[in-house]
């Protein structure tokens, strides 16, 4: 089908009536140094049978994760994803499906989305979760801001070992002017490794005079950090709390299959990427957003709440509650401007937390950490790499390398492996000033329950031959 | 339910009881009833301070959600937090286990620009 927006003679006709004799006098104002002089230069038309093999070939300089051995993470994780998630997520019910309003003709969307909270309800330990945001990110902003609303102040503390991009998204609202994002507590650049494996005294003494203002809304803290590291929530959510803030965590959901949730610390609200759930890594997105609170706050959540009724006929059903907080009801004094989820991302977390069942679930997450343990060590044992701490770490962790870390990557490459992400890559897009400290050849490895020992081994052999 | 002469009102449907230099505040019978059967009741914090004409929370019915404006200024010295977990009350007490927030009056004569219970029922009725 051809769409066609204007004709030519209406082109004329729309011409003349604004007294105009041509298109382009129309761009007069743009300055001639800016304009393009002559054509775009691009090359000829392709038939569809050329476009398509020119387009496979660009595709295949890519190298999938699945045809190497992957041990890269940082926020996007590698699992296992059960085909029954692909089958669920391709029903033309779901996958063409836009947003839920009318239960009327949306009961399996919904319940869907009822389903999911109730799982991130049950793995985080917290009363509400809404339908999901965009990514881990967003909510952690999200976070923030439902933070000032519910104590009424306007300043949050972010600490310096939450993943980056986060803390770069959080900047960029706090420019908008939505909030402010106080220093964060000192580091002191001697013991920023025990800062980052995990926060070490003095830092918490920083954090204890920012919090002494009595200004501040909300403490972010992500456990594990960036680096893999546990943080101590008991203390910090001690801390928020005799200073009336409330305590955000941000946190692996997947690690919830045998940690014990950050609810049990006195978290007021728990957010996360809920990517490690039945979600692709494609390229580091989509994401999923998940995000929760204690009932007591619901009224100041963010996103859409999908809740449980009954119907005329006294049978269950399942409708949007709480839209009074939604812009699509008021938009003025809503409590997000995201109205939307991501509801195909949140229905495959859903699937696959009911595929792999809570066992499942406990099962995966125990392996994960051992093979990041064992790995750990083997690469400590080849002397290629050096331990810049001792933290308690989940199934992440990071290691100095003892030389060159992009031409070590590109070595291990060759070989079949994604030899971890370079944490100084992560510094330069996203600068907090904080990794530096940490030591210039910061590596991060990220070992899933898809890894063997058998690749560990080898992985480590070709470290220890470099 | 007719509205007592004990008290006044505000063209935005609020009752104010003076009983010292407490005002007790409150919403019409006409404005529940106006509003259908109440779901939540948003309220301040004992301390804030109301100036009036200030949107000092808001109520919403299975309806709609409307702000509550302060018919006067002063300091708030108590809210009616049993509210929280009955907001119906308002519908079946409004004009007396309904009350929403008492307030320390910082001047009294500023009840004189509020409306008697007759004058009350004559505007509504001229709506």
């Amino acid at each position: 089908m051809r769409y066609i927006p204007v004709t030519c003679e209406q082109r004329e006709a729309m011409l003349r009536a604004v007294g105009v004799a041509d298109v382009d006098v129309l761009f007069d104002v743009i300055p001639e140094a800016v304009r393009v002089v002559g054509g775009l230069d691009l090359p000829e038309g392709l038939s569809e049978i050329e476009l398509s093999s020119h387009l496979s070939a660009l595709a295949d300089q890519n190298i999938s994760a699945s045809e190497l051995v992957s041990f890269m993470g940082a926020g996007c994780y590698d699992h296992y994803v059960p085909s029954l998630v692909d089958h669920v997520l391709s029903k033309p019910e779901f996958f063409t499906a836009y947003t839920p309003y009318q239960p009327e003709v949306s009961q399996g969307t919904l319940q869907a989305i009822y389903e999911y909270q109730s799982m991130i309800c049950a793995l985080t330990g917290m009363d509400v979760s809404n339908a999901s945001m965009y990514d881990g990110a967003t909510a952690l902003v999200e976070a923030a801001l439902m933070a000032c609303r519910v104590t009424r102040r306007s300043t949050v503390v972010c600490l310096p070992t939450v993943h980056p991009e986060w803390q770069n998204t959080l900047a960029t609202y706090a420019d908008a002017g939505q909030f402010s994002v106080a220093e964060p507590p000192s580091v002191d650049v001697a013991s920023g490794a025990t800062l980052l494996a995990g926060l070490a005294d003095e830092a918490l003494l920083g954090l204890a005079e920012v919090l002494g203002r009595g200004d501040v809304a909300a403490v972010l803290v992500q456990s594990p950090n960036f680096f893999g590291s546990f943080e101590d929530l008991e203390r910090i959510a001690r801390m928020a709390h005799e200073s009336g803030a409330l305590l955000v965590v941000a946190t692996n959901p997947i690690l919830l299959g045998i940690m014990e949730p950050p609810s049990a610390y006195g978290a007021d609200i728990v957010v996360g990427e809920g990517q490690p759930l039945g979600g692709a890594t494609s390229f580091g997105g989509p994401g999923l957003g998940f995000f929760t609170c204690r009932q007591e706050h619901v009224r100041q959540m963010p996103g859409r709440i999908v809740g449980r009724t009954v119907d005329v006929d006294g049978a269950m059903a399942f409708v949007l509650t709480l839209s009074t907080r939604e812009q699509h009801i008021r938009r003025e004094k809503a409590t997000s401007n995201i109205c939307s989820n991501h509801a195909l991302n949140a229905l495959a977390a859903g699937t696959y937390l009911s595929a792999v069942g809570e066992h499942g679930l406990a099962g995966i997450v125990r392996s994960c950490v051992a093979k990041a343990h064992y790995l750990r060590q083997q690469l400590l044992a080849t002397g290629r790499f050096r331990a810049p701490w001792e933290a308690d770490f989940g199934y992440e962790f990071a290691l100095e390398f003892l030389g060159d870390v992009r031409s070590m990557q590109d070595a291990l490459l060759t070989k079949g492996f994604f030899a971890g992400v370079d944490v100084s890559d992560v510094e330069a897009e996203h600068a907090t000033g904080m990794l530096p400290a940490a030591g210039a050849n910061l590596v991060l490895f990220a070992v899933t329950e898809k890894n063997t020992r058998a690749e560990m081994d080898a992985f480590a052999l070709e470290v220890a031959s470099l | 339910m007719a509205h007592p002469s004990d008290r006044k009102y505000s063209n935005e449907h609020e009752w104010v009881l003076v009983q010292g230099d407490v005002a007790t505040v409150g919403i019409s019978d006409f404005a529940q009833d106006q509003l259908g059967e109440v779901v939540y009741v948003d309220l301040p914090s004992a301390g804030d301070v109301l100036a009036t004409g200030d949107s000092f929370g808001e109520i919403e019915s299975v309806k709609s959600v409307s702000e509550l404006f302060a018919p006067l200024s002063g300091e708030i010295v108590e809210v009616n937090s049993a509210l929280g977990d009955t907001p119906e009350t308002v519908n079946s007490d409004p004009h007396g286990a309904g009350w929403m927030v008492k307030v320390r009056l910082d001047d009294a004569a500023q009840l004189d620009a509020l409306m008697s219970a007759e004058e009350y029922d004559a505007f509504i009725v001229e709506g």
